[in-house]
């Protein structure tokens, strides 16, 4: 690398208790490249990104911004030398305009000058491509404009180097392709853009380099152009990974209908509707992906379902059934086997500080007669469980919490699925597991639909979407904007939807 | 250059490890609490041989510890369904004394029955007393939200004040020659001995064993477990959450409400406004160093009766004030629970990041 590189991180080193997060590692940027940051969760993408913010300090090694060797001891010293992190979650004060959140915390004389102030905005604005108005309210822009007022912010502070955690994660596919156009002219100015994440795809589009990292070190650098995506996962995984999806289609005659709702309607806290006159039905032997940007009620659409939300009105047939307004607790004494895996696996669907075995029984116990806890039958399930899914735990008797992420959702499936649900709700099942551990959660899936079952699986990565589900449907604000077939969809028509577009015809039913 | 102080979680620890930062928590606190004596111009062997030796040092004075050790086992335990289920049940000494006053009530009005009916009528009443009033903060926390601490502690002060203005008001005793008391129960009414010491320590004991069965082989005590360690994980697994709260709680003040009756009868004889003795107090300390397990609840409550009577005797035989015993006490509160934090987390000193930052966080 030439001395002038933007950034040069030399050797890096840190370590928190036991675990090394970042082993040793070389990591360089230069001016005017957009360079990407690839690796699973835990492979030490964030800890090496917040030393080079200034938010933890290296163990050892050195890095060089510039060419000049920096010690930053607090974030206000990285801001100094030009480096701005953009947050996967936005740091901005809903209640204030554009313009204060862009001088919050600057130094500056006690009363500010509007009109100085104002011409330096716009003159950003102007140079990168970027629009928002600053006179504009924060909780009412949407989630592109507040990432863009993020970006005007780290550059009004002088940012040449730019840091980006994740930051298509809450974007539609419209909103990514701008964020790309801005990015690129940043490219153009000379900045050095920094992007973490792990949705492969978009890597290719943007980059201009990779660097993978795999359990605290730096397996490598590749040139964009030269790299291929299977490559890449086996830099990532350290193994080779299949990466087909199987969908296997189901003939007609399999298919009944087994869940249907009807104008369904939620209200939450704030009185707004989470869930607007949702009518679909589910079959047996699908998969019924849900796809829609976050809080587009997903999360209520689940739990309605699951007994565990009021709704306002409307109708769940289950079976001919309704089962609207029904407890968890009457569901199941109706008889009617539905698995749930919520979207906050440890603070909603399991015990953290219980073992797998009291987490077990958590399903069953209800439907033991008397009033003493029968642990037996548990015991066995258990053992079933951990041996079936492969879970690596040091027995069953450990807190399910010393889990890891992955370990921690095979129990939670492998409990629901034990008890041969016929309906399977998930949210975001694969959140935070690594690539592995997310293919035998599909396979796991699957295998539930051939055996019958109407799968919901909320997703949030719309290729996944697209490979394994039998039909998407598409949720904005709450409402149903449309339900597709998913062979025969594009992932450009989905985001279509996403953003609110009503699909005229090809509805499916 | 700073070195600052390096604190990590930790993710596993041995047992031997355990047991050693656990006895060197004891041995230090016995060592700190030494040297505050020293300061105070006390010789602290002589005060803690005196200790033991004023606990245990006769067979007069080992009875009374037990006697001490009852109340604070069966409260302790109330204090445990409640605390199992994180509701800070911080009223034990307004159950206690509502569980007093139904039992004395029983006792004053049908003080002829058999002693065995009379007893058990009693223990009944003083149970629904202590958990009608322990049901009381529970219903509002179940419907309402509301929070259990601060309304469990006033409902003490209710108790306590309404108690104080019987025994000086409606149901003073006119023969006790102008003297603010409420009249003495009949001897049926007075719970027997048994080797000398009331047969409260039985009841405590089989407590121990019932509230140890109950929370570990019973559906319900695994519905206050599972309620305790997460409100959503209890929704989502169908349990009708505020009647697991309002049964626990029930029981709760129940078992304090009974060390109310205990009280009444064996020590006291009569109901009177300073029953309580603080022992609902103590034994959120006793439940809290004993984690929660109600085995555990009765050796630390068996220790924590040693240090009270100890204390009662140095005052007496040393003419040292009691609350001499009160720091001793309160460090080795201090050291028992600290210790906490260092089987939780590991502490270096070291430089490198200067932020407390837990192992893990990375994403």
């Amino acid at each position: 690398m030439s001395a002038e590189a933007a950034i040069r991180m030399q050797n890096i080193t840190k370590s928190f208790g036991s675990v090394i997060a970042n082993d040793h590692i070389d990591f360089a940027v230069q001016p005017g490249e957009i360079h990407a940051l690839l690796g699973e969760n835990g492979a030490g993408k964030s800890t090496l990104m917040n030393m080079l913010s200034g938010i933890y300090r290296p163990d050892s090694g050195s890095i060089f911004i510039n060419g000049e060797e920096v010690h930053f001891s607090a974030p206000r010293d990285a801001i100094k030398k030009g480096i701005g992190m953009i947050h996967q979650h936005f740091k901005l004060v809903d209640i204030m305009t554009a313009r204060d959140n862009i001088i919050l915390g600057q130094k500056s004389s006690f009363f500010t000058r509007e009109t100085g102030l104002n011409k330096k905005i716009s003159e950003i604005s102007d140079r990168y491509g970027l629009d928002v108005n600053p006179q504009k309210k924060v909780y009412q822009m949407s989630v592109g404009e507040k990432q863009t007022l993020e970006i005007i912010k780290v550059l009004y502070r002088g940012a040449h180097i730019l840091i980006m955690d994740e930051p298509t994660a809450v974007l539609t596919p419209q909103e990514i392709g701008k964020l790309f156009r801005i990015i690129r002219s940043l490219k153009e100015q000379g900045c050095a853009v920094i992007i973490i994440t792990h949705k492969l795809g978009e890597v290719m589009e943007i980059s201009d380099r990779i660097t993978v990292l795999r359990k605290g070190r730096s397996i490598g650098t590749v040139n964009t152009a030269d790299a291929e995506i299977p490559s890449l996962i086996e830099m990532m995984v350290g193994r080779k990974v299949d990466l087909k999806i199987k969908r296997e289609a189901l003939s007609a005659e399999q298919k009944k209908e087994l869940l249907r709702l009807d104008a369904v309607t939620v209200i939450d806290k704030d009185g707004k509707a989470a869930l607007d006159d949702v009518s679909f039905s589910l079959n047996t032997a699908e998969i019924l992906g849900v796809a829609g940007v976050a809080g587009s009620g997903q999360k209520e659409l689940c739990e309605t379902i699951a007994g565990l939300q009021i709704a306002e009105k409307g109708r769940i047939f289950f079976n001919e059934e309704n089962i609207l307004g029904k407890s968890p607790r009457e569901i199941i004494k109706l008889g009617i086997r539905m698995g749930f895996i919520p979207e906050d696996r440890l603070g909603m669907g399991l015990v953290a500080s219980m073992d797998i075995i009291h987490n077990i029984i958590l399903k069953e116990y209800q439907s033991q007669k008397g009033i003493v806890l029968h642990r037996k039958s548990s015991i066995e399930k258990a053992g079933q469980i951990v041996e079936r899914l492969d879970i690596q735990t040091p027995g069953l008797t450990t807190s399910v919490g010393k889990l890891s992420g992955g370990n921690i959702q095979k129990v939670l499936l492998g409990r629901e699925i034990d008890s041969n649900p016929k309906v399977l709700i998930t949210a975001y099942p694969v959140r935070g597991l690594d690539i592995g551990a997310s293919y035998k959660i599909y396979d796991l899936l699957n295998e539930q639909k051939r055996s019958g079952v109407g799968v919901i699986f909320i997703g949030e990565d719309l290729d996944v979407l697209l490979e394994l589900c039998d039909r998407i449907l598409v949720l904005t604000g709450g409402k149903i904007t449309g339900i597709v077939d998913a062979p025969k969809v594009s992932k450009e028509e989905i985001g279509f939807l996403m953003t609110g577009g009503m699909r005229s015809g090809g509805v499916s039913s | 250059m700073i070195y600052p102080i390096k604190i990590s979680k930790r993710d596993h620890l041995p047992r031997g490890k355990v047991l050693l930062i656990r006895t060197s928590a004891i041995v230090l606190s016995i060592l700190f609490s030494g040297v505050i004596l020293l300061f105070f111009g006390l010789n602290p062997i002589r005060i803690f041989g005196t200790i033991i030796e004023g606990a245990l040092g006769s067979q007069m004075r080992i009875e009374q510890t037990i006697i001490r050790a009852i109340p604070l086992t069966v409260t302790s335990l109330g204090i445990l369904v409640a605390f199992k289920m994180k509701f800070w049940n911080i009223g034990g000494e307004g159950q206690i004394m509502i569980g007093a006053l139904f039992a004395s009530f029983v006792a004053l009005n049908f003080g002829d029955l058999p002693k065995p009916l009379l007893l058990l009528l009693m223990a009944i009443a003083s149970m629904i007393g202590g958990g009608i009033w322990a049901l009381i903060p529970a219903a509002f926390k179940a419907k309402m939200g509301t929070n259990e601490t601060i309304f469990t502690l006033m409902m003490n002060y209710i108790a306590i004040k309404f108690i104080t203005y019987l025994q000086f008001g409606p149901w003073r005793d006119p023969s006790a020659q102008g003297f603010p008391k409420i009249p003495n129960f009949s001897e049926n009414g007075v719970l027997p001995a048994l080797f000398g010491v009331h047969i409260g320590w039985v009841v405590a004991i089989v407590l121990v064993a019932a509230v140890y069965l109950f929370m570990n082989y019973t559906k319900k005590g695994y519905e206050i477990s599972v309620v305790g360690a997460s409100m959503d994980t209890a929704r989502y697994a169908g349990m009708n959450i505020p009647s697991v709260i309002m049964t626990a709680m029930f029981i709760s003040g129940g078992l304090c409400g009974l060390t109310g009756m205990i009280q009444a009868s064996a020590i006291e004889k009569t109901l009177t406004y300073g029953l309580s003795a603080n022992y609902g107090f103590t034994a959120i300390i006793t439940t809290w160093l004993a984690r929660l397990n109600a085995v555990a609840v009765l050796f630390v409550c068996i220790a924590f009766a040693v240090l009270l009577q100890g204390a009662a005797f140095i005052q007496s035989a040393m003419h040292v004030p009691s609350s001499v015993a009160g720091v001793v006490q309160g460090v080795i509160l201090f050291f028992v629970l600290g210790s906490e934090f260092f089987l939780q987390y590991r502490v270096r000193l070291g430089k490198g990041s200067g932020l407390f930052v837990s192992a893990g966080k990375e994403a």
